[in-house]
């Protein structure tokens, strides 16, 4: 069986944190060059242009794009056929949490508890999602996920009746609400389907795949077109400023469902999208 | 910034009572002296100061508050990544510091009607920065010092110097709301 060591886990993370908070990925480098060839409000286009000079200037002095670093939220698909030694995963994955924060000036911004608010000081305990896959490796997907975004996040359990015009509806609704609040323009995750818990972490994969890559399912993709197209028919544009760039894309991720079931979340990225994965 | 929006006003802070009355929703600004950086927690603490009868450790009257939590800096650097956060948050504290004289906020995103109302009847107003600009008005701040709460870490109190600080009115004092109006402009759908 493959071994993996807990060290090379807490490396990984650590540099991959570390460089998704200063360096926009080539994903959202494109789309946002896409949008500011189409924004029609001027207020907007300069919006946009100030996001771009931002993502530039972070990147070239390694300067945090966004001082809201984030919750540290990782998917993590560890093949049956490979065995972690030297320690747990979760403490590895942590541990890199830790170093990459301290590391790279990223801001501590997790409490020990909702309630007492006390900050842990080192951005941990990180939140994490594993999965089994086949496989001897593992992959590591990670976000930095801002909270201005991540509270306009909404998940409602509709009737089967409302169909696929009550899943719209909710999405828009919830876009229209977030407004500027959530950092427009947005990159938005719609998990369709599964159970309650199932549904919210379908969101949350959604907004982890590259900006641009549709569905696999072409009626999926279709959807997801369609939900882009309105969005930005909603006139928030670039910040709430007004403009046709209310979002960058929409990214549908469904699951089979309860006969009596249909959830549907909303999982809201800012255009601070800072999102990497390492394959080990 | 591109062409077709108007170039930014210059202001001086403090706040005059004529540059108040002169900017409007949308103007884009450039604040040139001294803001405050507080957010969730300090806003919290200073409210239950008032709530005990204490006085705030820094005079809000006539002053601009910045809803900000840093990031640390490097070595060498006066502050590091330093955006807007949610002014909403901040609304149900706010009221109680636009008694005081307060003048001038900046965050990102809509305030509650009963915040709009306080700030048209003590003669203040708000302005969003860009969210997500953290590196690049970082780069308009001279100087950074917690100068109250510094328990808090990133949510103390600060004082910031600043240099051609870049927001844009959303809350003018003449009944103004770029929200509203901006994104009006622009929807051709309602969901």
């Amino acid at each position: 069986m493959r071994e993996i060591h807990v060290d090379r886990i807490t490396q990984a993370v650590r540099d991959m944190v570390m460089d998704a908070c200063v360096n926009l990925g080539p994903d959202m480098v494109r789309a946002l060059d896409r949008a500011r060839q189409t924004e029609k409000s001027p207020l907007g286009l300069a919006v946009l242009d100030e996001i771009v000079e931002n993502a530039e200037l972070a990147r070239a002095e390694r300067i945090p794009m966004c001082q809201d670093t984030g919750t540290a939220v990782f998917f993590v698909d560890v093949g049956q056929d490979v065995h972690i030694v030297g320690g747990l995963l979760a403490d590895a994955i942590n541990e890199g949490v830790r170093r990459g924060y301290r590391d790279g000036y990223l801001r501590a911004s997790i409490v020990g508890d909702p309630f007492k608010r006390v900050n842990t000081k080192d951005n941990t305990p990180a939140v994490i999602h594993a999965d089994i896959v086949a496989g001897d490796r593992i992959r590591i997907a990670f976000t930095a996920k801002g909270a201005g975004s991540e509270n306009m996040g909404r998940l409602q359990m509709l009737k089967p009746s409302d169909g696929k015009e009550g899943v719209t509806k909710f999405v828009l609704e919830t876009i229209k609400l977030a407004g500027p609040n959530a950092c427009p323009p947005l990159v938005v995750g719609v998990g369709i389907g599964g159970s309650f818990d199932k549904v919210a972490s379908l969101a949350k994969h959604a907004i982890m795949r590259d900006v641009g890559t549709p569905s696999h399912d072409p009626d999926v993709a279709a959807y997801e077109r369609e939900l882009l197209e309105k969005a930005n028919q909603l006139g928030l544009g670039p910040q709430g400023m007004g403009g046709t760039t209310t979002a960058l894309a929409i990214h549908v991720e469904t699951y089979p469902c309860h006969v009596a079931s249909l959830p549907v979340a909303v999982n809201i990225q800012c255009h601070a999208n800072r999102h990497r994965e390492v394959v080990l | 910034m591109s062409t077709g929006v108007p170039e930014p006003v210059r202001i001086r802070l403090p706040w005059s009572d004529a540059d108040l009355r002169r900017v409007k929703s949308g103007d884009r600004v450039l604040l040139t002296g001294i803001i405050y950086g507080a957010r969730d927690a300090a806003h919290k603490r200073m409210v239950e100061a008032l709530d005990r009868g204490e006085a705030l450790p820094i005079d809000v009257k006539g002053q601009t508050i910045y809803f900000v939590g840093p990031t640390p800096p490097k070595p060498g650097e006066v502050i590091g990544s330093a955006g807007p956060t949610t002014a909403s948050r901040m609304d149900r504290y706010t009221p109680r510091l636009l008694e005081l004289g307060l003048k001038a906020m900046i965050g990102k995103g809509y305030r509650t009607r009963p915040v709009i109302d306080a700030m048209a009847r003590h003669g203040a107003i708000y302005m969003a920065a860009i969210g997500g600009l953290g590196a690049k008005i970082s780069k308009t701040i001279r100087s950074a010092e917690a100068i109250a709460y510094q328990d808090l870490g990133t949510e103390a109190i600060w004082r910031f110097e600043v240099e051609d600080f870049p927001a844009v009115v959303v809350y003018d004092l003449h009944g103004g709301d770029l929200y509203t109006q901006n994104q009006a402009a622009y929807a051709t759908l309602q969901p």
